[in-house]
This record gives structure tokens, sequence and C-alpha cells, in this order.
């Protein structure tokens, strides 16, 4: 299968300027060095730990990132750069974004008002919260008045009904049981195989593995593996990164068998692989960093993966 | 030893009501998962079990009385979001000691680094924060645990990182655990027993 790029990432950098303690100013590096790439009719899932960098790698795609960011490196969308005007003509329209919490929606209107936007319209809106399983009087509420599982449901909505060529969907699920979840992702599934690039941002492996086609693994801002969905439910011995194993290892249903240790602060980085102080096949030669590399049909980061 | 919730029925409007008379008990030593659609009203019962809210009939007892009113509760609720659960000001320090003093020891067990306790909420990971929700409601007094999505927001990892460390003591001290979650796989990993929501509204 080969396809087009619809969103090529090529070592981006993101760093944050903070203020630390009185006037002193501190850089936080959340992304480092990191190339992915969604292909047209793909579902690339990103997975990882919580201050890997996912969201900020959705908000730099987007062009939402507050002021004190910094960016490096490259990003283009079937095949233009990204600059900051073209990122600002194509989201909401080419480029549709589900936020991952509903403080991103309105609180002061009601949400299917939300949802219709600006260029949607009232049929669009009511059968995609039918298909959703979201009740009529749903569309009067206000933000406020929706569980967890409703308020993303709708953030879902409002990015389905456009037209969009590219979605990037941040956590669209957790909340959602598992029968709302699988019609979420049915239907995002349903548009890649329409042709639709999809960036699937998750930390629920299952999911990822039951509908996307690959999945790139993150760890401390930074791409450590790029594997096909199948390799993790094959197991252990496909994956590639040491990482990316323990991962597999901790699922509830693979022997729940956490490693030791936590992800590196992004203000106070280990030099070299940023695993290897928890990697249990680290060697002197992680003391600089790897670059990714392929290996049987993946990419790796990693100096000794085999 | 016994934590019962009994014909609870609570909506915030009349006209909706959320909980149409619920009933489950867990008991001492007993893990329960509870599973069930979202909006369905795992949550909200999980705050009436432990005491957050009241029904608006119905009864919750611990070993046949109410729930105390004031001092330390003996049922203590986790979040699923750790940082809207701690005060942003207070150092963990501070946080962690709201309850009750833990020991060295203890922060060993639950995986506490000294160098955290003068942090504040913002300089530490969702996983580390959720270990002070967990130290916190852990004091000698408590014997009912309720975790509401407790680690849904954590990756693989540190998911059973967490878990493996809260049976652990859970375990050791013969306490009763109420897991909700969406997770099947993780209930079945971790629970004696697992209870789908429609089913507690069944048994009216």
């Amino acid at each position: 299968m080969s396809r087009d790029n619809i969103l090529d990432v090529r070592n981006l950098s993101v760093s944050f300027l903070m203020y630390d303690r009185g006037l002193e100013q501190k850089e936080f590096n959340v992304i480092n060095n990191l190339s992915v790439s969604v292909k047209e009719g793909e579902i690339l899932a990103i997975v990882g730990s919580s201050g890997s960098g996912k969201s900020v790698l959705a908000h730099a795609i987007l062009g939402i990132l507050p002021k004190n960011a910094r960016l490096q490196g490259e990003m283009t969308y079937r095949g233009n750069k990204l600059t900051e005007e073209v990122q600002e003509k194509l989201r909401g329209k080419e480029i549709a974004f589900v936020p991952q919490s509903v403080t991103y929606l309105d609180p002061l209107m009601q949400v299917g008002k939300q949802v219709i936007g600006t260029r949607g319209s009232k049929d669009k809106q009511e059968a995609v919260f039918n298909k959703y399983g979201l009740r009529d009087s749903v569309e009067k509420m206000y933000p406020f008045q929706l569980s967890g599982g409703m308020a993303r449901r709708v953030l879902l909505s409002t990015a389905v009904i456009s037209d969009a060529k590219l979605i990037i969907a941040d956590e669209p699920t957790p909340g959602l049981s598992p029968k709302i979840a699988q019609t979420a992702m049915g239907h995002l599934r349903s548009l890649a195989d329409e042709g639709c690039g999809i960036m699937l941002i998750s930390h629920d492996l299952d999911l990822a593995l039951t509908y996307a086609d690959r999945i790139a693994v993150f760890y401390a801002g930074t791409t450590v593996e790029i594997a096909n969905a199948k390799d993790f439910g094959i197991g252990e011995d496909t994956l590639r990164h040491p990482y990316s194993k323990a991962l597999w290892r901790a699922m509830p249903q693979n022997g729940f068998q956490p490693i030791e240790g936590s992800q590196p602060y992004a203000g106070n980085l280990p030099k070299g692989c940023l695993f290897a102080p928890r990697c249990p096949i680290r060697t002197r030669d992680c003391e600089q960093s790897p670059i990714m590399r392929p290996l049987r049909g993946g990419e790796v980061c990693c100096f000794h993966a085999t | 030893m016994q934590l019962e919730a009994k014909d609870i029925s609570f909506g915030y409007t009349k006209k909706n009501p959320i909980l149409n008379h619920v009933n489950l008990s867990v008991k001492a030593g007993e893990r329960v998962g509870l599973i069930g659609p979202s909006g369905c009203g795992k949550s909200t019962l999980a705050k009436i079990m432990s005491g957050y809210l009241k029904p608006s009939s119905g009864s919750v007892l611990y070993n046949g009385n109410p729930l105390p009113n004031k001092g330390y509760s003996p049922v203590q609720l986790i979040y699923q979001h750790p940082e809207k659960a701690i005060n942003p000001r207070w150092k963990m320090h501070r946080t962690l000691t709201e309850g009750w003093v833990p020991d060295e020891t203890f922060l060993k067990e639950i995986g506490i680094e000294k160098e955290w306790l003068t942090r504040y909420p913002k300089e530490l990971s969702g996983g580390e924060l959720q270990r002070f929700c967990i130290a916190r409601a852990l004091g000698p007094q408590t014997k009912f645990i309720i975790a509401d999505e407790m680690t849904t927001m954590l990756d693989m990892i540190t998911q059973a990182q967490i878990w493996h460390l809260m049976l652990n003591i859970i375990e050791k001290r013969e306490l009763g655990l109420l897991v909700v979650t969406h997770s099947l796989a993780l209930a079945e990993r971790i629970c004696t027993r697992v209870v789908r929501f429609e089913d507690l509204m069944a048994d009216v």
C-alpha cells in the first residue's frame, strides 16, 4: 500500500519558556526531535504516557500553542509547509481537531449550536448526535450539564461533521463506555477508509490496536518506535523498542507487570537515549542519542533493538 | 465489616433521576469492580457511597450505621483526576498530611520520593500525583476505598505500578475496594467480583 503522506512532521522540537522562581526563566523541552507522518486513508495512533508530548504535538500541528512555545523542525501538509497563515486557513476546515477536554467548549453556548458551528447544518448535527446516541434534548444543553462521556461525544461530533481531510483526535474516547467508544472509533475508521488521514492520540492501547493501521509509541517527547498495529497484537517479540515491550507487558490482559521508575521530567532530561535510565538492555553506547532507523517493517529509535 | 448502598435514588433535578433504587454492598477484603456505560451514574454512586453526596432516598450504611458526618471517614474516595483533588497552592507534604501522617516506610511502599514533598503539584506527573492521593486516602482508620477511574488517565505501565502498590496494601490491611472502571480487562485482573451497573438497577 503506497499512499501519499497527508501530514509529515520532521525533526520537530517544541520547548516552553517558563518562569521558574521569581524572574528566573527555564526552558522545558517537551518535544525532542520527533518525526512522524500520517498517510491518506490511515489511522495513525500515537500512544505513550501522559506528559510524553502527545497533545503538544497536536497543538503544534494546528498552530494553537501558547505564545511562550518555541518550535523547531518542519511540518508539511500535502507537501505544503505548515506556516502560521496556512494553519489558520486550514484548521477547522481541512484539518479538524477533536480536543481532549470539555473545557474547549464555549460554556455559554448550547452544544447543538457549537457542533453546527459556521459550516454545519441542523440536519447533519442531528444525524451525528443520533449516531452517537445523544438524545434530542442534548442539543439545547450547556457544557456544564453534560456528563464526561456526553461531552466527549459532542467534541467528536464537531470534528466529524466537517469534511476534513485530516482529523487530529486528542484522546477522543476516555470516559466512554466500550460500546460508544467502538461506535466513535468505527466512525473514524470509515472516514479513514474514505481517504481521510487520522491521527489518533490515545493511551488506550487496546482501542488503538483495534482500529489503527500504524502505532507510534511516544516516550518523553520523542517517537521511540513506529510499528504496524498487528505487531502489538502478536506480542512482545514482534515489537522493537524496549519501552514498547514494557508497555505490552503492563497491559492487564498480558501479565500486568510494570517496570520500575517513571518518565523523565521535561525540565530535567537525561543525556543520550531518554529511556536508558529504565532500560534493561542499556550499555555505554546509550549515552549517545540514538536516531530513528528502519527495522523489520517499522522504525525504532534504539541502538540495541533487533 | 460491610459498606452497603441500600435502595439509593438520586437526581440533580426531580425530573431527571440518575439512580433508581440501586443496591450494592462491599465486604471487607472484597474487591468489587463496577462497570457500566458513560453517563449512567457510576461516579454519582461513588460520591454517594463515600458520603460526598446525599441520596434523595435510600441510605448508605457502614457496618449497619450511617457514615459519620464529621472527622475522618472510614470510606475514602479516590478520583480520576488527581490534579483536581489537590490544592495547587500547597506543597505536596501539606496535601499528604491532610488526614493523617504517613511514616517513611509507608511512603517507600507507595513509591513517593522524598524530594517530591517539597514540590508543587504542577511539578509532578499525573501518576506521581495519584500516588499522593492514594497515600492520603490510606490512613489507619480507612476501611473501604472507592477508586473512581483511578488510573484511566495514566499509561499502562504507571497503571500497573499503581495497582500493584495499592493491592499490596489493601490485601495486607484487608480493606474493601470498589473499583469504578470502563476496562473489563482491568476489572477482571484486580477484582474478586465484577458487577454491571445495569444489573444494580434491575434488582429493584
